[in-house]
């Protein structure tokens, strides 16, 4: 089974070629048989690694220590869960996770990309193979999941407990969803300057694909902030690590990207615009492998330190960025700008809207790139943390941000920043007043919190006054208010949502950061601790045994209004295999906030030293991050793109007879 | 405006932020960004008390001191020299004697570095980059003791 999924990887790589030159040579001379070519191999490529990726995880269900991976990351005592989910938990197996996906996303346009004008298709997939051909070369010579080991050993050496938890099976492949899904968009750019022209599918397609990305993305991104939350025990939520940085810049680039697709969409302006921020989002999903895979930074998602995988990684970097941005540089010039706008419309928003995005971006990108430039030039060593980020990127997005619930209100072409400004006038009105009642009536309220405090409600606020505005409120009779409300394009619930959530993660996050409390101190069995009006009573430390591990579990009674109300526990996981110890923190949520605690070292008296944080409105930060999921959900179920799609392909017909 | 004429007045703001954001970029470098020492480096480069620096080294054998509370005392040492280091918290689970640490505070008016942020290395396999770079420019590095 092993040496089938080698081979099925070797002949994917060997096809990926194909995939290249037949539907690139087709394109050229205008040969439709060679241009068909293209989708059959791109499939055929996606079914040969999808059975190259099943050998590998039935070696890691088997618990096969006879490959050096399964022995390397893998033990027979895991829970079955986490023997599947250590497939990629893994260098190599989440290379091979992340072609995968790059082939299953090929083999989508193959399949449903019927509609699409023949060469732009066979170029597309081209591009696609590229990409594939890469990435598949880089894992057989540098990183291949099958090497077996002769003798087998006995027993593997585990998965990193730190790994060894539920997120591993969410975070790594939505986040892979994303950054790889931005390869499609990346792969229709690349053809439209391969062919000198952007036609109208092009801007159809593109969208589609950026808010799949852009979902998965966000998803994974707020999935890998919880469980680095709940996993290491600091109850920090973001670090400014330079592998969050890594996620974070495409998705700020790809947030630009959604909102330029629709101008281009919806008036052809900004074509030239939104295809490079296409090919510089995907650019900086590339980069963001290079920084986690190539060992350059130290983290834990940097599985193992080879220089000559971080060589490889950089050569297939400077190819695609330097290649894709050199042909936009002697293209670009061919392609026909869009049209007219006045600087107050819709499109003068989303504009500022992008300049903002890419700036931050650019910011992030300093941050993150500049201490490693440094250390190759100068050898000087430097930390880039949360206060360099506070200074740039925060007055860069807190504009935006106060600017947001302007965007929709305006008209397309030319737009009224007064009337906008009047039918906003009630959601100021709301935020005003939680900010006044931040500011007066919390104890401890700082300026900075009530701003923040207000800026969110004026978020929400403002995407609820979109949705009110829409349907008309105030201006016609209930029934008609409410069969219009239902009537509104899909898109315009997405925008809402996506806004309102937001307004959501901010207000978690202004809550966590400015009302939150914290305690450090050591307990004793049967004692209690008060911490913002809830009170924990510790009943002690006790010894478990789990599959794989021995832990010290704490147990802690929350008391409130001198009742118990439920356990909350924390642990000191030991696991022997590869002598590592973990902290398992106790969390608890009331209603939107959470008591969270982490149990530190055992003292010689018998005390434990405890860490406690009250954390008021946390959940909101992943919540909203849902909510900006379901927005973006919502925009794809928009009839505008459902009727892009090829499977009704009868439907455009029937509209098109009957004009709306 | 002309196509010309707007194209130029979206660039010149562009251009604008751009401005902005580099302008705030490098003040928050010189201002924000920690270096990275480790104790023989700190002889010649008389960091002033209260400077964020980050100081990495291995922890001491037999120097960790749990004080008052969650209060912990230990030397950080590159072999050479060692700097004296109390923190309060909880230390990170792979925090033992002779194993790498890069600790982040700023020297107290008494000498000691009082550290905010303890990183030990996040499993058995790998130590900090900056510290193992530094014990291998210092000659001290074991190929075991990673």
């Amino acid at each position: 089974m092993v040496e089938t999924g080698h081979f099925a990887l070797v002949l994917a790589f060997a096809l990926s070629l194909v995939q290249i030159l037949i539907p690139l040579v087709g394109a050229r001379t205008g040969n439709q048989r060679l241009m068909a070519v293209g989708g059959p191999v791109t499939v055929t490529g996606f079914a040969l690694t999808a059975l190259s990726f099943a050998a590998l995880a039935s070696a890691y269900a088997g618990s096969d220590f006879s490959v050096a991976s399964v022995w390397e990351n893998s033990h027979s005592l895991q829970p079955m869960i986490y023997k599947i989910t250590g497939t990629w938990g893994n260098h190599e197996g989440s290379m091979l996770l992340w072609v995968l996906i790059l082939t299953f996303f090929g083999a989508l346009v193959a399949v449903f990309g019927n509609n699409l004008p023949a060469t732009l298709k066979a170029n597309v997939l081209a591009v696609q193979g590229m990409i594939g051909a890469a990435f598949f070369l880089f894992i057989l010579a540098t990183s291949n999941p099958f090497i077996r080991l002769n003798p087998a050993p006995i027993e593997g050496r585990d998965l990193n407990p730190v790994l060894q938890d539920l997120g591993l099976a969410i975070h790594p492949p939505m986040l892979y969803l994303g950054y790889v899904g931005f390869s499609i968009c990346f792969s229709f750019s690349v053809a439209a300057l391969i062919e000198g022209r952007i036609d109208a599918s092009w801007a159809r397609w593109v969208r589609p694909w950026t808010l799949v990305a852009w979902m998965f993305l966000t998803g994974g991104i707020a999935m890998g902030s919880y469980w680095a939350y709940y996993e290491l025990g600091w109850g920090g939520f973001w670090f400014w690590d330079p592998v969050e940085n890594a996620s974070f810049m495409p998705w700020l680039a790809g947030t630009a990207l959604l909102h330029s697709a629709i101008v281009m969409e919806k008036r052809s302006a900004l074509k030239i615009w939104t295809l490079l921020l296409a090919i510089l989002t995907f650019s900086l999903s590339l980069l963001g492998t290079f920084l986690v895979r190539s060992g350059v930074l130290t983290s834990v998602h940097a599985f193992a330190t080879d220089p000559a995988r971080g060589v490889f990684i950089l050569c297939i970097l400077t190819l695609f960025i330097g290649g894709s941005l050199t042909l936009f540089a002697l293209r670009a010039s061919t392609l026909t700008a869009g049209g007219l706008f006045h600087p107050i419309s819709r499109e003068g928003a989303l504009v500022l809207n992008n300049l903002f995005l890419t700036t931050a971006t650019a910011t992030v990108l300093v941050g993150t790139l500049y201490p490693l430039a440094l250390e190759a030039l100068t050898g000087g060593k430097i930390s880039v943390g949360a206060p360099f980020f506070d200074l740039t990127f925060g007055p860069l997005m807190l504009p935006l941000l106060a600017i947001v619930p302007f965007g929709p209100l305006l008209a397309w072409k030319r737009g009224d920043v007064i009337a906008a400004s009047q039918r906003l006038m009630a959601a100021f009105a709301v935020a005003i007043a939680a900010m006044l009642v931040t500011g007066l009536f919390i104890d401890g309220a700082s300026v900075f919190a009530a701003l923040g405090v207000g800026l969110a409600v004026w978020l929400v606020a403002g995407a609820l006054t979109d949705l009110a505005v829409k349907s008309g409120v105030g201006s016609v009779v209930p029934s008609v208010m409410l069969r219009r409300f239902i009537g509104l394009p899909r898109s315009v619930f997405g925008t809402a949502l996506a806004h309102l959530g937001l307004g959501l993660t901010l207000l978690g996050i202004v809550g966590t950061l400015c009302f939150g409390t914290e305690k450090i101190l050591t307990m004793k069995p049967g004692e209690t601790v008060e911490l913002s009006g809830h009170s924990v009573h510790f009943e002690g430390l006790f010894p478990q045994k789990g599959p794989n591990f021995t832990e010290d579990r704490g147990r802690f009674v929350l008391i409130s209004n001198g009742i118990a109300d439920g356990e909350i526990t924390s642990a000191k996981r030991f696991y022997p295999v590869r002598q590592t110890v973990t902290t398992e923190s106790g969390i608890r949520t009331l209603g939107l906030s959470q008591l969270y605690l982490s149990l530190g070292d055992e003292n010689k008296d018998g005390s434990v030293v405890v860490r406690l944080w009250w954390k008021p409105l946390v959940t909101l930060i992943w919540g909203g991050g849902l909510v900006m999921m379901a927005g973006a959900a919502m925009s794809l179920l928009d009839r505008r793109l459902r009727i892009g799609a090829p499977a009704k392909r009868r439907k455009p017909a029937a509209a098109l007879a009957s004009p709306t | 405006m002309t196509r010309k004429q707007k194209r130029l007045s979206v660039i010149v703001a562009g251009l604008a932020f751009l401005g902005a954001a580099a302008g705030l970029t490098f003040y928050a470098l010189g201002q924000k960004a920690s270096y990275f020492y480790m104790p023989a480096d700190l002889a010649a480069a008389s960091v002033p008390p209260g400077q964020r620096i980050r100081l990495g080294g291995l922890v001491e054998k037999g120097t960790i001191v749990r004080g008052q509370g969650a209060t912990v005392a230990f030397s950080v040492t590159d072999t050479q020299k060692s700097v004296k280091v109390t923190y309060t918290g909880i230390l990170p689970d792979l925090f033992r004697e002779e194993q790498g640490v890069i600790t982040e505070g700023a020297f107290g008016p008494d000498g000691v570095f009082v550290a905010d942020s303890v990183l030990a290395k996040h499993d058995e396999r790998y130590m900090p980059k900056e510290v193992a770079d530094g014990l291998k420019a210092k000659g001290v590095w074991q190929e075991s003791t990673n």
